[in-house]
């Protein structure tokens, strides 16, 4: 189970979602695992205003985790930004030849939204996306209940006397 | 004729749990192909949206758009194990009624083909709130649409025209069957039906056949007739912005309503 998933996961006791301290859950005896995924610049860029920060900080730190930044990264810090107008006087010194060489790609290239992440981007997204809860449990802040994580699968059922 | 057993509860996770549980692998090699309103609804969606897929199965749904983040829920285990490859998204073992995300913090929610196993009235109007709930709330109330979005599926009492062949008029709750193949059994021959040429060898009384033996499930469904669906939507809290009808199911698409 990726991290970002705690971002959206709290108690399922209806009577602890009033209460603030439901939220995040805290991974208990975790077993992380680190999976691939391909970055996607675009989806990291919207998701970024939905993320709790302070909590997601929280779990990273009780994960024993690198800790994130004290504030959240702006849009404008996931990438690297792009050359702006490129500098006519040395293009035009450069031999006619060296133009048509793949090192030096067209102007027009630059007009296609190409954008590089930045090493901010690539660090998020190895949290978040990348880092996995295989084995463990989820704790309720509030409660106290634990939900297990087995294969990477949390389990929120409840016992009859708590629904 | 007459049902003895109180619906609720208890009897969904004797006629809709555990049947699930039990058929879970069959039922996922017959469910692949998205339902085309579904997909187009997944489809349109931005990256980077975020959504919950409320009773996801085998997660078909979150096979669709893979630039978006979904958490899908499932009662079934089995299911979810089945589910949960299905990158990015995410896939936990939940109950539709006791969902364990914040409130009101997706930017969408579909629930395809589930709400219909809730067997008692306020039950079902219990799991479409319980789906609204999961929704972002409108920036302000005289633009209800600007908050996040439902999208919900139920099998329609009219049609007609299908194998099972209800229609209007017909009864609503109703037992249906899932056969399963398979679950090979070892079964043992004995000699006597073999050839009379077939010599049999001491110790060689009894030869081994696997045969296929048929199990049938039978799951409750709630079947919607026209208007139903919108009906429970209105009397959880939502407002529906489009519905419809399409290939024997009823569907809807909601956001909240704002408040008076």
């Amino acid at each position: 189970m990726k991290l970002l998933t705690l971002n959206f996961l709290t108690c399922a006791i209806k009577t602890c979602k009033s209460s603030p301290a439901s939220f995040p859950l805290h991974p208990r005896d975790a077993e992380l695992e680190v999976v691939e995924a391909d970055l996607n610049l675009a989806f990291l860029k919207n998701i970024l205003p939905r993320l709790m920060w302070d909590e997601l900080r929280v779990i990273a730190s009780e994960l024993g985790l690198p800790a994130l930044p004290e504030t959240p990264p702006s849009k404008a810090d996931l990438s690297i930004p792009s050359p702006t107008a490129p500098a006519p006087a040395t293009t035009l010194q450069l031999d006619p030849e060296a133009i048509d060489a793949p090192e030096n790609p067209p102007v027009v290239e630059s007009d296609v939204e190409e954008e590089t992440p930045s090493q901010t981007a690539v660090d998020l997204h190895r949290i978040l996306l990348e880092t996995c809860i295989t084995e463990g449990k989820l704790v309720c802040g509030n409660c106290g209940h634990e939900y297990a994580v087995k294969e990477g699968v949390a389990n929120f059922l409840l016992p009859g006397h708590l629904v | 004729m007459a049902e003895l057993e109180v619906r609720g509860e208890e009897y969904e996770a004797q006629h809709v749990h555990s049947v699930y549980e039990e058929i879970a692998s069959h039922f996922s090699s017959t469910r692949y192909k998205p339902w085309p309103i579904v997909e187009h609804f997944l489809k349109g969606l931005p990256d980077g949206a975020v959504g919950a897929d409320v009773g996801c199965g085998n997660g078909k749904y979150l096979a669709v758009n893979s630039k978006v983040f979904i958490v899908g829920s499932d009662r079934s285990t089995n299911l979810v194990q089945i589910a949960k490859s299905h990158e990015p998204h995410t896939a936990i073992v939940a109950d539709n009624l006791s969902l364990p995300h914040p409130l009101h913090s997706f930017d969408f929610a579909i629930s395809i083909a589930v709400v219909h196993h809730l067997s008692t009235p306020a039950r079902r109007v219990e799991a479409v709130k319980a789906i609204l709930d999961l929704l972002l709330r409108p920036k302000s109330n005289d633009q209800p649409q600007s908050g996040g979005r439902a999208l919900i599926y139920v099998w329609a009492l009219e049609q007609k025209d299908s194998r099972r062949g209800w229609d209007e008029g017909h009864e609503q709750d109703v037992m249906v069957p899932w056969v399963l193949k398979g679950g090979e059994k070892v079964k043992k021959e004995k000699g006597k039906k073999r050839r009379k040429d077939d010599v049999p060898k001491p110790n060689e009384e009894e030869r081994v056949v696997p045969v296929q033996e048929e199990k049938t499930f039978l799951r409750y469904y709630h079947l919607y007739k026209r208007g139903e669906l919108e009906h429970d939507i209105e009397e959880a809290g939502g407002l529906v912005v489009e519905s419809g009808y399409e290939k024997d199911n009823w569907w809807a698409t909601a956001v909240l309503r704002g408040k008076e």
